[in-house]
């Protein structure tokens, strides 16, 4: 099962061409573009672990696409990545734009599990049947 | 006009290009004096000339890389195969000739030649670059790179960089880094190093992967007494001063007196030069008291540089 997040999640992944001016379009605006990487798919997991250190002051997304393309040297087919736009300008101080730009090759879904409750009352949990395995060797 | 020379001869040799590639729907002809004023490139170059004063084989070799860029810009509109050329540049010359401000010119240039996506300059030394302990360098040396992305970094005093006396000197790493990046990723930004011309030669011996993999080695000469002079009075103009006849020839004699003196740095000395001298001339208007006009408070007269440590003793100083 393919994931949904972020932004362009239900658009086909997006070539390089596309991200590096996706990128250029967060530089232009000012945002600070960073890289992020987990093997907890589950949505609500929104600590994902950052590539390198944060990469502010860059003019160019030459310097991002150069950063993306050494993290998938490392991970890719084992790891989502993500790029999150951040806006450092007062009031905001939040991610404006993230988007995931590389993903596991198999990505085996999600198990809903309903809880049985008092009352005929039913509770979900979603639960990733990567995360049988611990961290590091889910995909 | 030198530049008009440049792009008429390159008027010539596109003409004749043009001939042998009729492919597509690509134009068959260029007109490359349009393209050049729409470059805006003119302007830079006329800026060049205007306010660096002598520098000739430094000006030619910009006007020659410009002149590359924009035929391979037309090229490319024809349909031609292009493949970018090696942009890394090595500035050497004495202290003071100028070679912090022709780079920083340099970015200017290849962006609007559409060479540099950003055009913006990056300048650091060795502090910038290498790190402190262990592990340190990497990081460091390639977020400079990443921050230079799109633009030009400038390495001052690059001769630093590495450290012959001693055998872990993490600057052997951070030269490493450079030097991939430097191959790889040419499209993405220009290297220029700098340092003065002995200790670069010696730095290039010992790391001969720079040098091939610089593909501009830019020299620059020292000035003559005369460019000095007009040096001098470019400064000068650019904080409204102006000298005085008289002060025009005590300076002419102090040029002469200074290069002659140990540690001349060229246009940095003659910059503090006039720095002392407006002090002097600072002085020389309070001690006078009265009322001055604007005439008085932007000449700079001969006693204010004829004062100078450089002069005492010189019999041409009291002439």
């Amino acid at each position: 099962m393919r994931i949904t997040q972020g932004t362009f999640s239900f658009l086909p992944d997006l070539t390089d061409d596309q991200i590096r001016n996706q990128v250029q379009y967060c530089i232009d605006n000012g945002w600070a573009v960073n890289l992020e990487f987990t093997d907890d798919p589950h949505p609500r997991n929104t600590y994902w672990e950052m590539w390198g250190i944060p990469m502010f002051d860059i003019k160019d997304a030459a310097a991002i696409m150069f950063e993306l393309a050494e993290c998938r040297k490392t991970y890719s087919g084992r790891m989502y990545i993500r790029l999150t736009a951040f806006d450092s300008s007062h009031g905001w101080e939040s991610v404006k734009l993230s988007f995931i730009v590389d993903r596991p090759k198999v990505e085996p879904g999600f198990m809903i599990e309903r809880q049985e409750r008092g009352g005929r009352n039913i509770a979900y949990t979603t639960r990733s049947y990567a995360m049988n395995k611990p961290e590091g060797e889910r995909y | 006009m030198p530049i008009e020379a440049v792009t008429g001869a390159l008027g010539a040799k596109t003409a004749s290009e043009a001939g042998a590639s009729e492919t597509g729907a690509a134009p068959s002809t260029v007109n490359l004096r349009q393209e050049f004023a729409e470059t805006g490139l003119a302007e830079v170059l006329d800026q060049l000339e205007r306010e660096l004063v002598g520098l000739a084989p430094v000006k030619g070799r910009i006007r020659e890389i410009a002149a590359l860029l924009l035929v391979d810009r037309v090229r490319r509109r024809m349909g031609l195969t292009v493949e970018t050329p090696t942009l890394h540049m090595s500035f050497t010359g004495n202290p003071g000739t100028g070679k912090t401000t022709v780079a920083l010119r340099m970015a200017n240039i290849l962006h609007r030649l559409g060479y540099v996506r950003k055009g913006h300059l990056v300048s650091v030394t060795r502090d910038d670059l290498v790190g402190q302990y262990i592990g340190h360098t990497a990081p460091k040396t390639k977020e400079i790179l990443k921050k230079a992305m799109g633009g030009v970094l400038f390495i001052d005093e690059a001769y630093y960089l590495y450290r012959q006396e001693n055998e872990r000197d993490y600057g052997q790493e951070s030269i490493e880094i450079l030097l991939q990046v430097m191959e790889n990723q040419r499209e993405d930004l220009v290297v220029i190093l700098a340092g003065y011309s002995d200790r670069m030669d010696h730095f290039f011996r010992s790391n001969p992967g720079f040098r091939s993999r610089i593909a501009h080695h830019i020299d620059f000469p020292d000035y003559s007494d005369p460019e000095l002079l007009r040096i001098a009075e470019l400064m000068l103009e650019k904080q409204n001063y102006r000298l005085s006849p008289a002060g025009q020839d005590a300076l002419t004699h102090y040029i002469a007196a200074r290069k002659t003196q140990p540690l001349f740095a060229n246009a940095r000395s003659i910059r503090n030069a006039l720095d002392r001298a407006r002090l002097r001339q600072a002085i020389r208007i309070f001690d006078a008291d009265g009322v001055v006009g604007v005439e008085a408070l932007s000449t700079i007269e001969a006693p204010d540089i004829l004062a100078s440590r450089v002069l005492k003793g010189d019999p041409a100083a009291t002439a």
